[in-house]
C-alpha cells in the first residue's frame, strides 16, 4: 500500500496526481472465503480488517449490495462519545474511543477525528439526576465526563441560549471532552483500503439473497446476486438490513428498523465550536468541517425501509435547535436524508453467536452506531475468530433477552414522576 | 407525514393523529404464565420486522382512540388495507384474483 | 459607473427606482431588479469568491441554481441573511449587501493564495495528510481548514422577524407555473378542482420571461403567461402562490412550499410573516417544473463575465440588461444562438458563436449569420483570460492546435438542458436514462403525479402544452409556435478541459469541483457516483449539483469506460432550495415551542409566590420561598410545618383515570400485580405496575368508589402512556371484559392538605362525610361536597402524615383552593411544592417511580414484593418477573443511606462502591437514587439502589466523589416515624 503522507501529497502534486492507486481493489470473488462478513459498512470493513491484522485471517471477503459505506455509515451525524450508564455500554463504547483516537494512525488515512466536545444539556431535577448518575459512574469507571453550570456550558458553546425565560431553560451540562466527531465516509474508506492491503476481498454491488447450510444446520456459503460463495463463518453487519440477513438463516432478531433523519444547514463561517446534544428538547447539532450546521433529527414512530421519513420530524427537531439557539432562526436547511436504524427493546446493541453454528451478528446499534464503529468491528472480529466474545462485549448477547439481562440505556434515561 | 384511512372513523386523517403500535397479530399467549423463557422472549421481543408487505397496528390516538390493523409496505410506506382490530389476518388486496373483501366490506362487516 | 440598462428593453418601469449598497458603494436599481440584474446594470460581474480556491466569481445563472453569487443580504443587524443567491433575491430600496468568504476585499483576497498552490489540494487531499503528530489535527489543522471553509457568517443575533404555517388540501397542485404549469393549472380549473399553482418567481412565465420568441394562442408567450394568470385568480377554486417553493415532495402527496412574503419589500407590514410555511396535501400532482440550462466544462470556465446563455436572455428580455458589450457564446445547444440574437438586436456586439458542434441547428445558425454574427461550428473555446472579469477567450478548431485569441467582456454558454426531476425523485418516482438525448427522464410514477413538460423530457411546445393540458384533466387545448425548435446539448468536459493537462474546468462552482478532480476520484477506486461526490464534494454545495451532477457523471462514467446508467445517478434530497429554520418551526417558538401546561391552580400559585419547576410539560410550584429565604430555608421551613401543623400542596399533575364497568376489578386486577377484586367500595389501594417484561412501570394509588367504578391515580409523567397500555390490551388483548377507561386528569384538581391539623383544616369545608378515624380511616374514599361543590376526598398520604386529597371539578379549584388556604393559614400551615413533598416523602421511604426506579427495577428490587399477587393466575407481568435475570440472588435493591456525617448531603446519581480505593474501573454496587437534607430529623437522607442491599444492612459503603469519599451505612428506607402511627392520626 502506497503510504498517504503531506511527502506523498507534494511529490504527486509534481506530476499531476496521476500516480495515486485505488483505496481498494475489487477483484472477482474467490469460490470460497474463511470468513465473509455481510455489509460493507463501516462495522463490516473494520471487522475485516481486525481479522486480518490481529487475528491472522486474511481470506475474508465483504459483501456489500450497494457501495461502502451507503448505509447508515454514510447517512449519520458522526457524533462519538463514550459517556454511557452501564458497564457493558461503557465497555464497548470506551474501547471504541481509544480506537477512534488513534485510527488515523493506525490506518495511515485521516478520518478527522475531532475530540471538539460533546456536551449533553440538562433542563430539569430530572436530567440533572441521571447526568449526575452518569458522571459518577463514568468517572469511577475511568471515563471523562464532567458537570457544567450554564454559565459554563454558555462559555464551552457561545450561541447557547442560557436565559431562565426560555420554554425549558437549561440548568446544567455533562462535558465528554474527548467526544466529538470524525469523517464518517473516510471510516468506510479508510477500513476499506487498510483491509483491502491485507488481502480482504472488497465485493460492491453484490447482493446477498441467501444463506446456504450444511448438514448439521452448520452455514456453508451465501448465495448472491453475482452465484454462490462459500464460506467457513459468517458474519452479518448489515445495519438497516440486519433483520431480513438473519431471515435468510432463519433466526430472529428482536429488532424494529425505523428511518431516522438528519440535515444539514448552508455552510457558514465557523460559529459553533462543539457537539451538543438535548435529551428533553430532542436535538443534537454540531458543524462540520465544510461548514454545514449538521442536525440529527428523531425517528419516525413506524417501522419502514424507505430511508425517508416525515416532514413533521423534520420541523420539531429544527423547533428544538432554535429553541436553544435563537440565532440559528434564519440559516437555511440545505440538505435532509434518512437512513434506517435497528433498534432493539433496550436500546442496546446485540454482538453475538446464533443458533446457527458460525453465524455471527452484530446489529441493533440504533441510533449509536457511527460511534462504535471501531470497537464493534475490533470486538466483533474477535468473535468471529474465537467463535466466543470479548470480555468487553460479553454482555451484548442474543440471550439477554431470554434471562432479561437487558442493558437498558433507553430506561435509565426514561423520563416519569 | 403519512395518511392514514381509520377504519372506525371511516376516513383519511394525517399520521399526526395516529400512533403506531407495533407488529400485528401476536396474540399474547393464554397460559402466558406457562410458556417457557425461550416461549417469552419470541412473544415479547422477537420481531419480523418484515422489508416489504408488513401487517401492523396502530392507534387513532388523537381520534376515535380505537386501536387497528394495517398492511402497509415498509418499503414503499404505501398502505393496502386498513382494518378492525379484532379480524383475523387480512389478505394482501390484489395479491389473489378470487374474491377477496374489498376495503370497504371489511371496514363494513368487521366486528369490532 | 458604467450603465448596461438598455432603454426599451425588458419590462421593468425605469421611473421606479431603489437604492441599495454593496459592499459599501452605493447603487440605483429598478423596482422589479434582482440583486443580480441590478448589479449587471451596473456593469458589476464580481460577486463572490469559490469555497476553496478562493476565486473570483461572477454571476452565473438567472435562478435558484446559482452557485456563484451567494450574498450577505441586511435590513438592519438583526435581519441579515448569508448566502442570498443574487439571482433570487429582490432589490429593496435601502438594502445592505456584502460580498462573501473573502478577506480583506472582493478584488483583493488572501484565500486566493489557495489557487496558487491547488496543486497540493486536489479532491480528498485531506484524507492523505494532517495525521502527524495525532493531536495536531483537532489544535492546527483542522481550526485552519475550518476557517477557510463556511462561505456566509452565520447571524449573530435573535431573529426578530415572524413566520407563519398554512396547511392545505387540494386537488391538484402544480408545481412551476411556465406554459405546462399554467395549461396544466387552467386545465384542471375549468373543471372545477380545488388547484393549487406555485412558481418560484415573482412572476409566472417560466422560460417565457426569457424567450420572447415563442407566442401561444397568438400572443407572445409572456402575454398569454399573464393572460392566464388573470384568469386564474379570478377562480375561486384557485390559489396561485407565486415566490414559492416547492422544496419538498413527502410520503403520500404531502408537500413542503415556502411562500417568501416580505423579504423582497422595503417597508414590509410588520405584522406580515416573512416567509410563510405551506403544508399541502394534494390529490394529485402535476410536476411542471421545467429544465435547467448547463453550463460547458472547459479550462478556466469560471470567469466573472462567464454565464449561462438563457439568464443573460432572461437578464436583457426582462431586466433590460446586457450582460456586456463585446459578447462571446460558446455552446453546444440551439438555445444560445437565441440569446445571441437577442442581444444583437438590442445593439449589443456579439463577437462570434463558438459551436462544438459540426452541425448545429441550420436555421439558428443561418438566423445568427443573417445577423452578422461569426458562427464558428466544430470550435471550441479552450481558455479563457481575465482576472476578476473575462477579458478574452481562446478559440481553437477542434482538434486542430492553432487557435485564436478573441477580446470578450463576457461569454455566454449552453451545454443543453437537464430536467428538473427533483421533486419526481423526492416522490421516489423511478427515472430512465435516455440515451438519445443524454436525459434523465421520469420513467415510473409512484405517488398519485405526473410530469409535463420539459422536466418530462417534451420538448415541442404544442406537445407539451397538450400534454400539460391532458394532465389538468380538463377539456381545454392551447397551442403556440416557437421561433426555431432546439436540438443538440452534450454532457461532461468540452474539448479543451484538459483531459491531461492541469486546467482547472469547472464541473461544481461553488466546491471548486474540476473535471481533473472526477477523474482523480476515479482512479483512486472511487467508482460509484456516490463515491465521486463524497469524494469530490461534487454536487454537495449550496446548489446541491444543479449545474454539476450530470457532468460530473458523464466525466466518471468516461473514465470508467461505463454507460451513464450503469455509474448511477446520486439521490436528490430535499430540499430543492434551501428553506429558513425559522420557516419551518413557524409558530413553534417561545411559549408555543411546546405548550406548558398548568394546573387549574397555576395562578394561585403565582399569588403566593412560588418558584416553578419543569416536570415533563407540566409547570409545578417547586417551592414557596418567604421574603428572604433561599430555596434551602423555604424547604426546611415548610417541611418543619407539614410535620407540626399541615401542609397544602397542589397534586393536581397527577394522572387520573376512570375505570368503569361490570369488568372492572377484573381488568385492573391484569393490569396491576396486585390484586383489586377483594378491595371495598369506599377504599384505597397502592397499586404497581409493570409491563410484561416484569418491571415496574408506574405507580398509583386506586381508590374504588362503586362495585363498577375505579378512580386511578398515575404519576404525573405517566399519565398518557399508562392510559394508552391499558387501553391496548382492553380493546386487543382483553376485549370481552366490560371497561370504559377515561381520562380524567385534567377533570380533577387536587389539593392535598397533610399534617396533624389537615382534618381540622378541611373538616369544615366538606359536607355529608364524618372524617373520624374510625368513619373515614387512612384509605379511604369518599364522594362529598366540598363548599357545596361534588368532590371525592381520598384520606390517602405521601408524607406519613394524616392526609386528605380533595378533588373538586377543575373550574372550582381556585375558589377551593383558596378556601382550604385560608383555614389553613389561620392555624399555622404553609404551602408547600414538589421539593417538600420529595423530602416528606423520602423520610417516609416512598419511592419516586422514575426517580428511585428506572425501567430495570421489579416490584421486589423496589422493596414492594409484597405487592405483587402470589394468588392470581395472570397480570401483564407474571411471565417477565419469572426469568432467570430478574430471580437472580444480589440484585439491585432499594435501600436506606445514611453518611457518617449527619450533616453530609449525598450527590443524587453518586455511585456506591464496596471499596472505594480499588482501581479504575471500579466495581460499582449501585447509585443514589434520592438524597435531601432533611430538616425534621436533623441530618441527610438517602435511598439508594444497591447490589443485595437488604442483605447489607449496617454495612458501610462508600460514595466516591471527585474530591473526597463519602461514607454510607445502609438501612432500611423508613427514616421517620418507623412505626407508622401519625398516618393514623
Amino acid at each position: 500500500m502506497r503510504k498517504y503522507s503531506v511527502f506523498a501529497l507534494v511529490k504527486e502534486a509534481m506530476r499531476s496526481h496521476k500516480g495515486w492507486e485505488p483505496h481498494w481493489v475489487s477483484p472477482e470473488p474467490r469460490s470460497s472465503y474463511d470468513v465473509i462478513i455481510i455489509g460493507g459498512g463501516g462495522h463490516g470493513l473494520g471487522a475485516a480488517y481486525y481479522l486480518a491484522k490481529e487475528h491472522g485471517i486474511t481470506n475474508i471477503a465483504v459483501i456489500e449490495r450497494g457501495w461502502l459505506g451507503g448505509g447508515n455509515t454514510g447517512r449519520n451525524t458522526t457524533i462519538i462519545r463514550s459517556n454511557y450508564l452501564y458497564e457493558e455500554s461503557m465497555d464497548i463504547y470506551e474501547h471504541s474511543l481509544k480506537l477512534w483516537e488513534g485510527l488515523s494512525q493506525d490506518l495511515n488515512y485521516n478520518v478527522m477525528y475531532s475530540p471538539r466536545g460533546v456536551m449533553m444539556l440538562s433542563h430539569n431535577t430530572h436530567d440533572m439526576q441521571s447526568f449526575k448518575r452518569h458522571i459518577n459512574a463514568n468517572r469511577l469507571y475511568g471515563i471523562d465526563n464532567e458537570w457544567l453550570t450554564p454559565e459554563q456550558a454558555k462559555k464551552f458553546c457561545p450561541p447557547l441560549d442560557i436565559s431562565k425565560t426560555a420554554r425549558y431553560p437549561i440548568n446544567g451540562a455533562a462535558l465528554q471532552k474527548r467526544g466529538g466527531t470524525a469523517r464518517h465516509d473516510a471510516v468506510a474508506w479508510g477500513y476499506a483500503r487498510a483491509a483491502s492491503d491485507r488481502g480482504v476481498h472488497i465485493i460492491q454491488n453484490c447482493e446477498v439473497t441467501g444463506i446456504r447450510r450444511g448438514p448439521n444446520g452448520e452455514v456453508t456459503g451465501v448465495e448472491t446476486s453475482r452465484g454462490f460463495i462459500g464460506a467457513k463463518k459468517i458474519g452479518v453487519s448489515a445495519a438497516g438490513h440486519s433483520s431480513v440477513v438473519m431471515q435468510m438463516a432463519g433466526v430472529r432478531v428482536p429488532l424494529t428498523s425505523n428511518p431516522l433523519q438528519a440535515l444539514v444547514s448552508e455552510p457558514l463561517k465557523p460559529i459553533f465550536p462543539c457537539v451538543v446534544m438535548s435529551n428533553t428538547v430532542h436535538a443534537y447539532i454540531s458543524q462540520s468541517d465544510k461548514g454545514e450546521l449538521v442536525i440529527g433529527a428523531g425517528t419516525d414512530q413506524y417501522h419502514s425501509y424507505s430511508q425517508t421519513g416525515g416532514l413533521q420530524i423534520i420541523t420539531h427537531t429544527l423547533d428544538a435547535i432554535c429553541e436553544l439557539f435563537p440565532i440559528f432562526r434564519r440559516v437555511k436547511m440545505m440538505r435532509q436524508w434518512g437512513g434506517i436504524t435497528d433498534n432493539t427493546p433496550d436500546r442496546s446493541a446485540i454482538q453475538s453467536v446464533t443458533p446457527v453454528p458460525n453465524l455471527f451478528v452484530n446489529c441493533g446499534w440504533g441510533t449509536g452506531g457511527f460511534k462504535a464503529t471501531p470497537g464493534s468491528a475490533n470486538l466483533f472480529a474477535h468473535l468471529i475468530a474465537r467463535g466466543e466474545p470479548h470480555p468487553l462485549a460479553a454482555g451484548l448477547t442474543l440471550d439477554r433477552f431470554r434471562t432479561g439481562r437487558l442493558i437498558d440505556e433507553a430506561a435509565a434515561a426514561a423520563v416519569a414522576h | 407525514m403519512l395518511l392514514i384511512h381509520c377504519p372506525y372513523c371511516g376516513e383519511n386523517r394525517s399520521e399526526l393523529e395516529f400512533r403506531w403500535a407495533g407488529e400485528a397479530h401476536i396474540a399474547r399467549p393464554d397460559t402466558i404464565s406457562a410458556i417457557s423463557d425461550e416461549e417469552f422472549a419470541e412473544y415479547f421481543f422477537m420481531r419480523d420486522n418484515t422489508k416489504g408487505i408488513a401487517w401492523e397496528r396502530w392507534r387513532h390516538i388523537h381520534g376515535c382512540g380505537r386501536f387497528f390493523n394495517a398492511i402497509r409496505d415498509t418499503v414503499s410506506d404505501k398502505f393496502l388495507l386498513t382494518y378492525k382490530a379484532g379480524l383475523p389476518r387480512q389478505p394482501v388486496p390484489g395479491a389473489e384474483a378470487v374474491a377477496e373483501p374489498s376495503v370497504a366490506s371489511v371496514v363494513e362487516g368487521g366486528a369490532a | 459607473m458604467s450603465n448596461f440598462r438598455i432603454k426599451g428593453a425588458g419590462r421593468l418601469t425605469p421611473a421606479r427606482t431603489a437604492r441599495f449598497t454593496f459592499d459599501g458603494r452605493i447603487y440605483t436599481a429598478l423596482e422589479g431588479d434582482t440583486v443580480a440584474s441590478a448589479l449587471l446594470a451596473n456593469g458589476v460581474h464580481l460577486m463572490g469568491r469559490s469555497f476553496k480556491y478562493h476565486r473570483p466569481r461572477g454571476i452565473l445563472t438567472a435562478g435558484p441554481e446559482e452557485p456563484n453569487a451567494l450574498l450577505d443580504v441586511s435590513r438592519d443587524a438583526a435581519r441579515r441573511q448569508p448566502n442570498v443567491r443574487a439571482s433570487v433575491q429582490d432589490v429593496f430600496d435601502g438594502a445592505i449587501i456584502r460580498s462573501q468568504n473573502r478577506w480583506p476585499f472582493l478584488s483583493f483576497d488572501i484565500g486566493a493564495f489557495n489557487n496558487l498552490l491547488s496543486a497540493f489540494f486536489p479532491a480528498g487531499f485531506y484524507y492523505k495528510t494532517f495525521m502527524w503528530p495525532r493531536e495536531a489535527w483537532a489544535k492546527l489543522y483542522e481550526p485552519i481548514i475550518r476557517r477557510a471553509a463556511g462561505l456566509g457568517v452565520a447571524p449573530k443575533e435573535a431573529d426578530p422577524d415572524h413566520y407563519a404555517n398554512r396547511f392545505a388540501h387540494c386537488d391538484v397542485l402544480v408545481a412551476g407555473a411556465g406554459a405546462a404549469g399554467l395549461a396544466a393549472a387552467l386545465s384542471a380549473a375549468k373543471t372545477g378542482a380545488e388547484v393549487i399553482l406555485v412558481d418560484e418567481r415573482a412572476e409566472v412565465g417560466g422560460a417565457l420571461l426569457f424567450d420572447t420568441a415563442t407566442t401561444i394562442d397568438g400572443k407572445p408567450g409572456y402575454d398569454w403567461a399573464q393572460d392566464v394568470f388573470q384568469q386564474l385568480k379570478a377562480m375561486p377554486n384557485v390559489r396561485v402562490l407565486t415566490r414559492t417553493t416547492v422544496f419538498g415532495y413527502y410520503n403520500h402527496n404531502f408537500l413542503g412550499l415556502v411562500e417568501r412574503v416580505t423579504d423582497h419589500l422595503a417597508n414590509p407590514d410588520p405584522s406580515l410573516p416573512r416567509e410563510r410555511l405551506w403544508q399541502v396535501r394534494a390529490r394529485k400532482v402535476v410536476l411542471a417544473t421545467g429544465a435547467i440550462e448547463r453550463h460547458m466544462v472547459f479550462a478556466n470556465n469560471d470567469r466573472p463575465g462567464i454565464m449561462l446563455a438563457s439568464a443573460a436572455r432572461l437578464y436583457l428580455n426582462h431586466y433590460g440588461v446586457a450582460v456586456g458589450s463585446k459578447v462571446g457564446v460558446y455552446t453546444a445547444h440551439d438555445s444560445a444562438y437565441e440569446a445571441a440574437i437577442d442581444l444583437k438586436r438590442a445593439g449589443v456586439d456579439v463577437v462570434a458563436i463558438v459551436d462544438c458542434r459540426a452541425k448545429p441547428g441550420e436555421a439558428v445558425v443561418s438566423a445568427a449569420r443573417s445577423l452578422g454574427i461569426e458562427v464558428l461550428t466544430g470550435y471550441s473555446v479552450i481558455d479563457t483570460g481575465g482576472r476578476l472579469r473575462i477579458s478574452s477567450m481562446t478559440v481553437a478548431r477542434n482538434g486542430s492546435s492553432n487557435n485564436r485569441k478573441i477580446p470578450v467582456d463576457a461569454l455566454l454558454m449552453s451545454g443543453g438542458w437537464t430536467p428538473s426531476v427533483h421533486l419526481f425523485s423526492q416522490s421516489r418516482g423511478k427515472l430512465k436514462f435516455d440515451a438519445a438525448s443524454e436525459r434523465f427522464l421520469p420513467d415510473v410514477h409512484v405517488q398519485d403525479c405526473v410530469s409535463v413538460g420539459a422536466c418530462n423530457g417534451t420538448d415541442d411546445l404544442n406537445a407539451l402544452l397538450s400534454e400539460a393540458a391532458a394532465a389538468g384533466g380538463g377539456e381545454f387545448s392551447v397551442s403556440g409556435e416557437v421561433a426555431f425548435a432546439w436540438t443538440g446539448g452534450m454532457i461532461g468536459a468540452a474539448e479543451g478541459a484538459g483531459k491531461d493537462k492541469i486546467v482547472k474546468a469547472f464541473v461544481d462552482f461553488q466546491h471548486d469541483v474540476t473535471a481533473k478532480d472526477i477523474r482523480l476520484a476515479v482512479r483512486e477506486g472511487m467508482h460509484s457516483i456516490e463515491h465521486i461526490k463524497r469524494f469530490t464534494t461534487n454536487g454537495m454545495a449550496s446548489d446541491q449539483g444543479k449545474l454539476s451532477n450530470m457532468h460530473g457523471l458523464a466525466i466518471a462514467a468516461e473514465m470508467l469506460g461505463k454507460e451513464i446508467p450503469q455509474v448511477g445517478l446520486t439521490t436528490f434530497r430535499a430540499p430543492y432550495t434551501p428553506v429558513t429554520y425559522g420557516t419551518l418551526i413557524a409558530h413553534s417558538r417561545g411559549d408555543l415551542f411546546d405548550p406548558a401546561r398548568k394546573t387549574p391552580l397555576h395562578a394561585e400559585l403565582v399569588k403566593q409566590g412560588a418558584e416553578f419547576e419543569d416536570v415533563g410539560n407540566w409547570k409545578r410550584a417547586w417551592y414557596f420561598p418567604r421574603r428572604g429565604e433561599d430555596m434551602h430555608a423555604a424547604v426546611n421551613r415548610e417541611c418543619r410545618t407539614a410535620r407540626e401543623v399541615a401542609g397544602i400542596f397542589d397534586a393536581s399533575t397527577l394522572g387520573k383515570i376512570e375505570v368503569v364497568g361490570p369488568d372492572a376489578a377484573k381488568f385492573l386486577n391484569l393490569m396491576y400485580t396486585n390484586a383489586w377484586d377483594n378491595l371495598k367500595p369506599g377504599k384505597c389501594r397502592y397499586g404497581i405496575m409493570t409491563r410484561e417484561d416484569g418491571f415496574v412501570y408506574d405507580d398509583g394509588v386506586v381508590g374504588r368508589l362503586s362495585e363498577d367504578r375505579f378512580h386511578v391515580t398515575t404519576t404525573t409523567g405517566g399519565a398518557p402512556r399508562v392510559l394508552h397500555h391499558m387501553e391496548d390490551y382492553l380493546q386487543t388483548e382483553f376485549p370481552d371484559l366490560k371497561v370504559w377507561l377515561t381520562s380524567t386528569t385534567e377533570q380533577w384538581a387536587v389539593i392535598a392538605v397533610q399534617g396533624p391539623k389537615a382534618r381540622e383544616i378541611i373538616a369544615p369545608l366538606v359536607e355529608g362525610l364524618d372524617l373520624s378515624n374510625e368513619a373515614f380511616p387512612h384509605m379511604s374514599v369518599a364522594e362529598c361536597t366540598v363548599m357545596g361543590v361534588p368532590a371525592r376526598l381520598f384520606r390517602v398520604s405521601f408524607t406519613g402524615e394524616i392526609g386528605f386529597e380533595v378533588n373538586v371539578p377543575a373550574d372550582y379549584g381556585a375558589a377551593v383552593w383558596k378556601a382550604i388556604w385560608e383555614r389553613g393559614q389561620a392555624l399555622g400551615a404553609c404551602l408547600y411544592g414538589t421539593e417538600t413533598m420529595h423530602v416528606l416523602r423520602a423520610e417516609k421511604g416512598y419511592i419516586i417511580v422514575g426517580q428511585d426506579t428506572d425501567g430495570t427495577v421489579t416490584p421486589d428490587d423496589a422493596g414492594y414484593g409484597w405487592a405483587v399477587s402470589k394468588k392470581k393466575t395472570d397480570f401483564v407481568g407474571i411471565r417477565g418477573l419469572k426469568r432467570p435475570d430478574l430471580m437472580r440472588e444480589g440484585r439491585k435493591q432499594l435501600v436506606g443511606l445514611l453518611t457518617t456525617d449527619p450533616t453530609e448531603v449525598l450527590e443524587e446519581g453518586g455511585q456506591i462502591v464496596e471499596n472505594p480505593n480499588q482501581v479504575k474501573p471500579m466495581t460499582m454496587l449501585g447509585h443514589v437514587t434520592s438524597a435531601y437534607w432533611s430538616e425534621n430529623l436533623g441530618r441527610s437522607i438517602a435511598i439508594g439502589l444497591v447490589a443485595n442491599g437488604r442483605a447489607r444492612m449496617g454495612e458501610t459503603l462508600y460514595v466516591p466523589m471527585k474530591d473526597r469519599t463519602i461514607a454510607v451505612e445502609v438501612t432500611d428506607m423508613v427514616f421517620f416515624d418507623k412505626e407508622g402511627g401519625r398516618i393514623h392520626g
